[in-house]
């Protein structure tokens, strides 16, 4: 008997894991490591902070998200050992593989920035990418009376790089509703150069941006938080004071990719960009937040990696020649708040363009532009997320971006259209 | 939006640039799209119009780092991987290269934007 084993049974595990359990060949068996008991649905905590009490909702016990013919075994990895080709586990027996799946995911480092840990830490610095942090802010949040909110990105690359737009554009609707908006001054402090990288659509969000009254202070490098004084200190000594700060820590990868020798400085693992193989590892792949990928960290990029990464782990197991198919397509709902969304779809080479999607010209979604349609689609996606994502079930939307019901244009024509 | 559909134009984000006497092609940022035709005068011209004059042994130090990990690793380093094992630390990076000084210096370095920028 061969095994296959999967490390993290996040949303690119347990899809990897689903798919795998169907389409293996009979003399392979399919092993999945993961210590934590619950699958959290990530996308849900963005919501939180402004009073949605879905909670329950957004967790599964994990041994209903993994399908039946899947072994899980609940222990915290150590190390790979590569040459050996086995996964040294806490307080259990190695696990050997004859091929092996890394999808780990990332986590947040508030410690690694000095004095974002210090003593506002959950008093008036925050965060919301955990569960913890989401349900202490949306108590922060109720209790919120009027200052200075800032929301910083400390370094990218981060997941699910609209979620601080988003996160603004709630936090001004949530302000307005509360008719305290006056008293609220937000501002986005980010190390990029604009509000997003892909120039057509960072004009969009800008323009977004500029109309809420959301402040945007670019090319910040977070050096440490001055938790007693109140502010953001950047590397060129330049300081932002807040009253709340929303902070999206820097994230790594799993500490095991760094003892292993397969990451980079961030425990980011080097990834073949189209066939999703570990370099210089032919028995290893990855996929999710856990590679060094140049596309998005989203679930929708791990749910289209997993189409891909399971077709070549096919191939290789019948010694065929890897396909290089994932082209860094991404699709993702972008909360603007009032019960309107953006979406936007995109790729290694394309960046977000406007349109219809999934049907070109009839939608229902609109490609770059605000609509209700796009809200809904984004609050339905978490029963789609459990019901047909986790499960890996087919979906009409392929793998790979297509162009059909996107217009071409230029920056020069959003500008003008802006 | 009312925008129409235009045609595709080839090449529509890309141009080209005058440095030390050569002409060559950069992408719509001031990126080189050819790594190779890079050479340090080059590197001194995009440095002078990014307003750093002269370029020290200190900013060397890193463009140097900068080339040889891009030829070794296949992409450019992002600023976290130029702090750690340029010998350069961040604090230094910031002054000698102002605002983004890992985009910056892998444009002075003839590398594309690092991908961490995503």
């Amino acid at each position: 008997m061969k095994n296959l084993s999967i490390i993290g049974a996040g949303a690119a595990g347990t899809m990897v894991a689903n798919h795998l359990r169907r389409e293996l060949p009979a003399d392979w068996a399919l092993t999945v490591i993961d210590p934590a008991p619950e699958h959290l649905y990530q996308p849900g905590l963005l919501f939180l902070p402004f009073g949605a009490r879905d909670e329950a909702k957004i967790r599964r016990q994990r041994s209903r998200t993994l399908g039946q013919g899947v072994q899980w075994i609940r222990r915290p990895v150590e190390r790979v050992d590569t040459d050996k080709r086995k996964v040294v586990l806490q307080g259990a027996d190695p696990v050997s593989y004859d091929l092996l799946v890394i999808a780990s995911g990332s986590r947040t480092h508030p410690d690694e920035t000095p004095g974002l840990m210090g003593n506002g830490w959950h008093r008036n610095i925050h965060d919301f990418y955990t569960l913890e942090g989401a349900l202490k802010l949306r108590d922060a949040l109720a209790d919120f009376r009027g200052g200075r909110l800032v929301l910083n990105v400390a370094e990218m690359p981060i997941k699910c790089p609209v979620a601080p737009m988003e996160f603004l554009f709630l936090a001004d609707a949530f302000f307005r509703k509360r008719r305290i908006r006056d008293r609220v001054e937000l501002v986005y402090v980010t190390p990029l150069d604009g509000a997003f990288t892909k120039p057509v659509c960072n004009i969009r969000l800008s323009h977004l941006l500029k109309q809420k009254g959301i402040h945007l202070e670019t090319e910040f490098g977070l050096a440490e938080v001055d938790s007693d004084g109140q502010k953001l200190v950047s590397y060129d000594d330049r300081h932002v004071d807040y009253d709340m700060l929303v902070s999206i820590p820097i994230h790594m990868g799993a500490e095991f990719i760094g003892a292993s020798g397969l990451g980079n400085e961030m425990n980011f693992i080097p990834t073949d960009r189209h066939t999703l193989q570990v370099k210089g590892h032919d028995h290893i792949f990855a996929l999710g937040d856990t590679t060094d990928l140049p596309s998005s960290k989203a679930g929708s990029v791990a749910h289209f990696q997993s189409g891909v990464l399971t077709r070549n782990i096919l191939r290789a197991i019948r010694g065929q020649s890897l396909l290089a198919d994932f082209d860094g397509h991404a699709n993702c709902f972008i909360e603007t708040g009032f019960g309107k969304a953006l979406l936007i779809d995109f790729n290694y080479e394309v960046q977000p363009l406007p349109g219809k999607f999934p049907v070109p010209g009839a939608g229902p979604f609109t490609l770059l532009g605000e609509s209700r349609m796009n809200h809904l689609g984004k609050l339905a996606f978490r029963w789609l997320y459990w019901n047909f994502l986790m499960p890996a079930r087919q979906l009409p939307i392929s793998d790979q971006m297509s162009m059909s019901g996107k217009q071409v244009v230029t920056e020069e024509m959003m500008r003008a259209a802006a | 939006m009312g925008l129409r559909r235009p045609k595709i134009k080839k090449g529509a984000n890309m141009s080209t640039n005058t440095y030390a006497g050569q002409t060559i092609e950069v992408n719509d940022e001031g990126f080189l799209l050819d790594s190779s035709t890079w050479t340090p005068a080059v590197a001194e011209a995009i440095a002078q119009d990014a307003g750093i004059e002269p370029l020290t042994d200190r900013h060397w130090q890193v463009i140097t780092f900068c080339r040889e990990d891009a030829a070794k690793e296949g992409q450019a380093p992002g600023l976290r991987r130029i702090a750690k094992l340029s010998g350069v630390d961040m604090k230094e990076l910031y002054k000698l290269f102002p605002k983004g000084p890992g985009k910056l210096a892998a444009r002075i370095a003839g590398l594309p934007k690092p991908t961490s920028c995503v």
